[in-house]
């Protein structure tokens, strides 16, 4: 039997897995930084003191970096408030997200551990076990340095081998070379040039600099060393500056980052290369499909590209961008597909944010095909005119289709601080948040709940099965 | 050249609003752009600007940026002229930009043979300042020396930059431009602040931002900042008559019209209701450029503002400017006393007030400095008698 409380349990975790899915603390097209940190800080001190399990079962599903590590920390700084049952539970997820977290952002996060004066016991067992598993500490300690230190000395290890006085002794007092070859090049880099291009780029970069090495040579020379990312970031600049061996391979990228990649690009050059782009959209959409290539019928989308679809300058055209990763990755998922952009546009490699969010008579267009699925991809500002989507769902839902026979779910790329949720256009219709057009199918899924017809038992039960999941995976 | 007539939005339909905070934001969109006349902004910062209007009256005030139209004789197409390569004596003309005072040479300046030169805003702003600006016609007892002599010399009135009033620079940024949209008309707490309507798409997406450097009245700003958010008109399907898709669809199109109808009737019916008085102040090639003032009325929607019209009734160009409730009361003062000669018996009897009282309101508005001294004692101590 389900009770009003558990209802409002219900309704209250899906708030924050929203939130924690799409807010950054970033700003965003209709609110700035500020706000949406405050809105997010409310959220956060509201479940850890609600709900704490399902709080830190959250780590389990698909929520980005950002909450990730501000979960992780609350957690930690509350440690006593904790039952043993759920510290050992917390302790595991912990050290699971922590795992798959990108590195600097981990020691971000035990730099704020040991600001804040964080440093129970349990903390510097995580601290420790999560160093203790880097694949290659000299690499660590060499681009992270300052971060390595802090997070030794915070938790009070001890480092063998070389590692020790690489980190605490200066290096002018050391004649004798290192053992390991990268803590060697590193210390050889401070007065031979050569030494350079066998360090990370981030660390290299700062020796160049000291040594005035041309930018076109260096570029042309670290080039074998840059990772996936810092080469496609470094791509337009190092052509610009003549070293033409930095070059992205769009074709491992991962679907949204590709996305991102595509609308980086100016209109022209996204034409020019229309059919390299394409093939790898699609590779990277069959990628993300897996085994539910093909499987959905006929699916109707509704994509956003109006002007609000920028985003904000901080994350440029992300909502666009996860826009046309569902575009490409619903391809792949449906057996017949029907895109709708909100602009008319029929070419989804050169859209761009213009014009009004009419949402509504896309809707109408989109459900004129009688799709098998309809789905929306929106931030949910419908203003031409504002509403009518969500009374075209609703009556459409109540008079000509109460059997369900199509299937709507909204997914919203942007968290709206003011409401403390993504928004909404009808009750009626299912809203998740999405920050990667991979995650669409796991959020479908998600976005039931979202109905309202589910209570907290279910939806406890689907957040145990994917906590056993998350921990239990190799 | 004068006469009088109302507003008309000819050849724009209005889509629905977009709201933010206190703010409400109408586009305009044209289904066939004017292509013939094209406006460019000409920034000139943040200096005070002199216009010199003639050889002994000149106009003081912020002008952030003027408007330069260019026309075609034969209504070809002209391209925007900020997409043309300038000229470059053209640049050398501009003002060098450490110069504290600026002055320009009449509100409206031909700057070539198809080019015009005008200061948006200040010229339908100098045509009220210059309301009756002789002072008294006849001179009868009650006016002062300084008042035959000088006349209202000088007037002034206060306005709000853009910046200024509370979520516009926020409510212009997060709005969605339409295609097609050439004008907006802008309210906050849903009192009709300001009209603006240019001949083509590309030059509203162009003048867009400088809403934010344009004058607005008291009245809108104390709005702005005192009220909460203004709903939205959301649309609301009744879904009883619905047993179709194209049911449903007929029934979002009704809500467009609806809204479109709603809004001319209803939301800017003090605008485009109104008799103005229309003085013509340049012609160019097909167009005119006028500006006009309103009649006057009190506890009424009073705006005063500029147009470019073409021969055929098309609107190419829009900008109005709403008084407030002082400003208005100053104009409906100077104007009844223009009608009546001056004459101060014949206009307190119009008004159907004593004479005390009018003397009072023609202090109150300002102009006390237009009566004798002693006219003014006089008075003053009638009324002080009236309420012991």
């Amino acid at each position: 039997m389900e009770t009003p409380a558990d209802l409002v349990a219900a309704e209250d975790v899906l708030l924050f897995v929203n939130a924690a899915i799409t807010s950054t603390g970033q700003r965003e097209f209709h609110s700035d930084a500020g706000e949406q940190r405050m809105s997010l800080d409310f959220l956060h001190s509201y479940m850890l003191g609600n709900y704490r399990d399902l709080y830190a079962a959250t780590l389990a599903l698909n929520i980005n970096d950002h909450n990730a590590a501000l979960i992780v920390r609350r957690l930690l700084e509350s440690a006593k408030e904790a039952t043993p049952e759920q510290r050992r539970t917390e302790g595991r997820l912990i050290a699971r997200r922590l795992a798959a977290l990108p590195p600097p952002r981990v020691y971000r996060l035990f730099r704020g551990l040991r600001r804040a004066g964080v440093n129970n016991r349990r903390t510097r067992a995580i601290v420790r076990d999560w160093l203790a598993a880097r694949p290659d500490p000299a690499f660590d300690a060499v681009k992270y340095r300052g971060a390595v230190k802090s997070a030794v000395r915070h938790a009070h290890l001890r480092l063998d081998g070389d590692l020790g006085p690489f980190l605490f002794e200066p290096v002018g007092r050391r004649s004798e070379g290192f053992g390991s070859p990268l803590l060697e090049a590193w210390r050889r880099a401070h007065y031979e040039q050569s030494a350079v291009y066998d360090l990370p780029y981030t660390v290299a970069e700062g020796f160049a600099a000291k040594h005035g090495i041309d930018r076109e040579v260096f570029l042309e020379r670290i080039a074998p060393r840059l990772t996936r990312l810092e080469r496609l970031r470094l791509q337009g600049a190092a052509r610009a500056a003549g070293a033409d061996s930095v070059r992205a391979d769009p074709a491992t990228m991962p679907l949204t980052r590709l996305a991102t990649y595509v609308l980086s690009l100016p209109l022209d050059e996204r034409a020019a290369r229309r059919v390299e782009l394409t093939a790898a959209l699609r590779a990277a959409a069959r990628r993300a499909a897996g085994t539910r290539a093909g499987t959905w019928g006929r699916v109707a989308a509704v994509l956003d590209d109006s002007f609000s679809s920028f985003g904000s300058t901080r994350k440029r055209r992300r909502p666009l961008a996860v826009a046309l990763g569902c575009h490409f990755l619903l391809e792949a998922l449906a057996e017949e597909f029907i895109p709708l952009w909100l602009s008319g546009g029929r070419d989804p490699l050169t859209r761009y944010p213009y014009g009004p969010t009419p949402l509504g008579e896309r809707i109408l267009d989109a459900l004129e095909h009688r799709p098998d699925r309809l789905l929306i991809v929106s931030d949910g500002w419908d203003n031409a005119p504002p509403g009518l989507a969500g009374e075209v769902l609703r009556v459409w839902r109540a008079r000509l289709d109460p059997g369900h026979r199509t299937a709507v779910a909204h997914l919203n790329p942007v968290y709206d601080a003011e409401g403390f949720d993504v928004r909404r256009l009808a009750p009626g219709v299912p809203t998740a948040g999405v920050r990667d057009a991979e995650d669409l199918p796991t959020l479908v899924e998600f976005a039931r709940f979202a109905e309202g017809r589910t209570g907290l038992a279910e939806l406890r039960a689907h957040l145990d099965a994917r906590v056993r999941h998350f921990l239990d995976r190799p | 050249m004068t006469t009088t007539t109302t507003l008309e939005l000819t050849g724009l339909t209005a889509l629905p609003a977009q709201t933010w905070g206190a703010i409400r934001l109408v586009p305009l969109v044209r289904d066939e752009p004017i292509a013939d006349l094209r406006l460019d902004a000409r920034l000139y910062g943040d200096d005070l600007a002199a216009v010199a209007l003639d050889r002994r009256t000149a106009y003081y005030a912020y002008i952030p940026h003027g408007f330069v139209a260019t026309w075609t004789a034969d209504g070809t197409p002209a391209a925007a002229y900020g997409t043309r390569l300038r000229q470059g004596d053209e640049r050398r003309a501009g003002p060098p930009p450490c110069v504290s005072l600026r002055f320009h040479r009449r509100m409206a300046r031909r700057v070539d043979r198809d080019r015009l030169r005008f200061l948006p805003l200040h010229l339908a702003l100098e045509g009220y300042l210059a309301l009756h600006f002789g002072g008294p016609a006849v001179v009868w007892e009650e006016w002062s020396h300084r008042a035959v002599s000088t006349g209202l010399s000088p007037r002034v009135e206060q306005a709000y930059t853009g910046a200024e009033v509370a979520g516009l620079g926020d409510a212009l940024r997060v709005f969605e431009i339409h295609p097609g949209q050439c004008g907006v008309l802008l309210y906050a707490a849903d009192a009709l602040a300001a009209a603006f309507v240019v001949p083509h798409p590309d030059d509203y997406r162009a003048l867009h931002p400088s809403l934010l450097h344009d004058l607005y009245g008291e009245l809108v700003y104390h709005y702005a900042t005192l009220y909460g958010p203004v709903p939205d008109f959301r649309a609301r399907i009744a879904d009883g008559a619905v047993y179709s898709l194209a049911g449903l669809r007929a029934e979002a199109a009704r809500q467009r019209a609806e809204w479109a109808d709603f809004h001319t009737t209803a939301l800017a019916g003090g605008l485009l209701d109104t008799a103005y008085e229309v003085q013509r102040v340049r012609r160019m090639g097909p167009f005119a450029l006028s500006r006009f003032l309103p009649p006057f009325h009190r506890r009424a929607e009073q705006h005063i503002g500029e147009t470019i019209t073409h021969e055929d009734g098309r609107l190419a160009y829009l900008k109005t400017f709403r008084l407030s409730e002082a400003q208005t009361r100053r104009g409906h003062l100077l104007t009844l006393l223009a009608a009546h000669d001056w004459h101060f018996g014949a206009t307190a009897d119009a008004l159907g007030v004593s004479r005390d009282q009018l003397a009072s309101r023609v202090e109150h508005a300002g102009f006390g400095a237009l009566l004798r001294q002693d006219i003014r004692d006089h008075y003053r101590a009638a009324a002080r008698a009236l309420s012991q």
